[in-house]
């Protein structure tokens, strides 16, 4: 088993929602991935999603978009990624990574060769975002022999039958995108929402991750009265995309900070 | 290029073959194509192909779709026999005209086909990417018939270098939206058209331009542009009381190519020939030829063969022609060229340039730079052909868009 499940067993039993900031490796540089990773969990970070360049994220909005390519300037690939995931692990066995990303840089390193290699860095879950169910049996299968959770998303446009074939291959969580759009889209309906996540708890037993939309202490204050966990994607990447490549310590800091805030809020309910 | 390569092609276990029952029910050819799309557009995926399916087998869709064709675009389109250029080159080299339909390329029957399927979807926003504009212009005017919005994604080098076509799309009331991000080309409209697709999907229908992307769009674009390939092969038979020895075409995401070759993949004794973007030439890396020497990956919703580098990435194309300059390529093409159906080749910029020049010398006719690749593969085939043979070349688009890159490429200002 992955870090996942047990994680979200804890926090259900001390009635937390997790906080999952997603972050894309290798932006602002390669060197400051690790240090940033601990400083989200420093801030409150319960999982960490780490982001995989591609040179065409299309399911991206502009802000990811761009840290995608800030981090491909530095030629950063899954092999440097993976690294540094086992790099984190030697001073954080606790914390889950989720993998995000698009399917070709993994075929490119082969499916199977990847799922091994991710297992001993210490992946836990990989969220690919053009890999539904239907294109993921075959990858499914070989994630679950090397322990690591298949995440997958669910939209508000999908119909009940396909939240059922979903919630057949997924396991440790499932991620809802709470909006029609690319990441770092606007204008979340938190009442909507509750009405879509009763719908979907009742077609799927895993934890229910919701992102898009989530900017802040607020807006992720009202998806946690909703949700499993909430994942903020965007607004930390603009964070990094607005301190730019300068010293480490002071992005960790910011970084840590605007946690801390979420984390309080979510802790407050 | 040797004389073996005429004799290269082996037919997949000809006659119980038959490659109109493809793709699958999974939107498959071979280990190629499917739906490697976002879960928000799956749904709305799904719903595209069974309405498509539905009007697919709908008389009146089909009389519609065909009206236009005949009285918007003017198909069918003529079977030319170029006599000097045949003399020049060595065999009989015949041109499919789709550079006289109707906005001067073969995009506007896809564009047609996709427009009407909106409408009856009571979808009233399109959106397109396009590279050399042809498609973009196609897709502005189809919109601007139909009375619906338009948005077409254009990279911002591609428009730098189509003027043209980027203020025809603009008169014809289309907003053309300049794409800064990756490469700033082909590749970079597709990913920006997906973006709008995702967001504004109830509305909006993304008409995609070739034989890419998720199925079904490489079926449906297939479909509506088989009509090339169904009237060569019936004017062909008709002109010369047989089929030709050879076809070729150019192949940017494919969809002339498919659109000709589509009829004859049946007919054993017709050789196909695909002209991928040879840009400086292969060995440069300076190219966009995936089928030549790319490897299979997924892009753009579809497994097919790409250009990447080995941590699969994207990798930036090469080509004097802004509709070939794609990283990748139908689906269909992937499979047609491991079945060995196909045979693909990449032709330099160089080459294409020269074929261009003499198309307007031997025969007087402007031939888009796309168009020009398929001319040069010709040109290479033909004394391997001899005069007796025919080769059939698919002039898929007219070249006015183009001089302005042809004059910049030679020096001079216009
Ligand atoms: C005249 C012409 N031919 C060919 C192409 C390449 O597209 P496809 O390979 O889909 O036919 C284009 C694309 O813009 C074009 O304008």
């Amino acid at each position: 088993m992955s870090r996942i499940s047990p994680l979200f067993e804890q926090l259900r039993a001390q009635n937390r929602t997790a906080l999952i900031p997603y972050l894309t490796a290798g932006d602002p540089t390669p060197g400051a991935t690790v240090g940033l990773m601990h400083a989200l969990v420093g801030g409150g970070a319960d999982a960490i999603e780490l982001g995989v360049p591609f040179s065409d994220p299309m399911a991206d909005g502009p802000v990811i978009a761009a840290a995608h390519e800030r981090a491909l300037r530095h030629q950063v690939g899954l092999r440097h990624i993976l690294d540094m995931v086992q790099e984190f692990r030697q001073m954080d066995k606790k914390t889950p990574v989720i993998l995000m990303g698009y399917q070709n840089p993994i075929e490119a390193m082969g499916i199977a060769n990847f799922a091994q290699r991710a297992q001993a860095a210490g992946v836990d879950g990989v969220l690919t975002v053009d890999l539904p169910p239907e294109e993921a049996h075959g990858t499914a299968k070989m994630y679950a022999k090397a322990n690591i959770d298949p995440i997958f998303l669910i939209a508000p446009t999908t119909p009940i039958n396909r939240i059922k074939i979903i919630a057949e291959l997924a396991s440790g969580f499932v991620y809802y995108v709470s909006l029609k759009g690319v990441t770092g889209a606007q204008n979340l309906d938190t009442q909507a929402l509750a009405a879509r996540l009763h719908d979907i708890r009742h077609e799927c037993a895993l934890p229910v991750g919701v992102g898009f939309g989530i900017r802040d202490a607020r807006t992720a204050q009202a998806v946690g009265h909703e949700a499993d966990a909430v994942i903020i994607g965007s607004a930390l990447v603009q964070i990094i995309a607005e301190f730019g490549a300068g010293d480490a310590a002071p992005l960790q800091q910011k970084v840590q900070a605007f946690m801390a805030e979420i984390r309080h809020a979510l802790d407050t309910q | 290029m040797n004389n073996s390569d005429l004799n290269s092609v082996s037919m997949p276990d000809a006659g119980s073959f038959d490659f109109a029952q493809f793709p699958d029910e999974h939107g498959r050819f071979g280990e190629f194509g499917g739906k490697y799309v976002a879960e928000t557009l799956m749904e709305p995926i799904a719903e595209l192909q069974a309405a498509y399916a539905r009007f697919r087998a709908d008389p009146d869709f089909v009389r519609e779709f065909e009206t236009d064709l005949r009285d918007f675009v003017g198909r069918p389109s003529a079977m030319y026999f170029a006599a000097r250029m045949s003399e020049a080159y060595g065999a009989q080299i015949w041109f499919k005209r789709e550079d006289l339909n109707h906005t001067g390329a073969h995009k506007i029957n896809n564009a047609i086909g996709q427009a009407l399927l909106a409408k009856r979807l009571g979808k009233t926003r399109i959106i397109a990417e396009t590279g050399a504009g042809q498609h973009g212009v196609a897709t502005a005017t189809v919109a601007a018939r139909l009375g619906l919005e338009c948005v077409i994604y254009m990279g911002a080098e591609d428009i730098e270098r189509q003027q043209p076509n980027v203020f025809r799309m603009k008169l014809l009331g289309a907003t053309v939206v300049p794409v800064v991000s990756g490469t700033c080309t082909l590749k970079d409209a597709m990913n920006e058209a997906m973006r709008d697709w995702v967001t504004n999907v109830d509305n909006t229908f993304y008409i995609i331009g070739s034989v890419a992307g998720p199925h079904p769009y490489p079926q449906m674009v297939r479909d509506f542009q088989s009509v090339i390939g169904t009237e060569a092969r019936a004017q062909m038979l008709e002109k010369t009381g047989r089929l030709p020895d050879a076809v070729v075409a150019c192949v940017g995401g494919g969809s002339n190519a498919i659109g000709i070759f589509h009829a004859f993949l049946n007919d054993e004794n017709v050789t196909l020939y695909g002209a991928e973007a040879g840009g400086d030439g292969i060995e440069t890396g300076r190219h966009a030829a995936p089928l030549s020497v790319g490897r299979p990956g997924v892009l753009h919703g579809m497994r097919t063969y790409l250009m990447e580098d080995n941590d699969g990435q994207i990798i930036g194309t090469h080509s004097v022609s802004a509709g070939l300059d794609y990283p990748g390529v139908g689906p269909e093409h992937s499979w047609l060229k491991d079945l060995g159906r196909v045979n693909y080749t990449g032709i330099t910029d160089v080459d294409a340039m020269s074929a261009f020049h003499d198309v307007m010398r031997f025969e007087g006719i402007i031939p888009a730079l796309e168009s020009a690749h398929a001319v040069a593969y010709a040109k290479k085939l033909a004394p391997l052909y001899g005069k007796d043979k025919i080769i059939l070349v698919n002039m898929s688009g007219r070249g006015d868009k183009d001089i302005n890159t042809v004059a910049k490429l030679e020096g001079i200002s216009l």
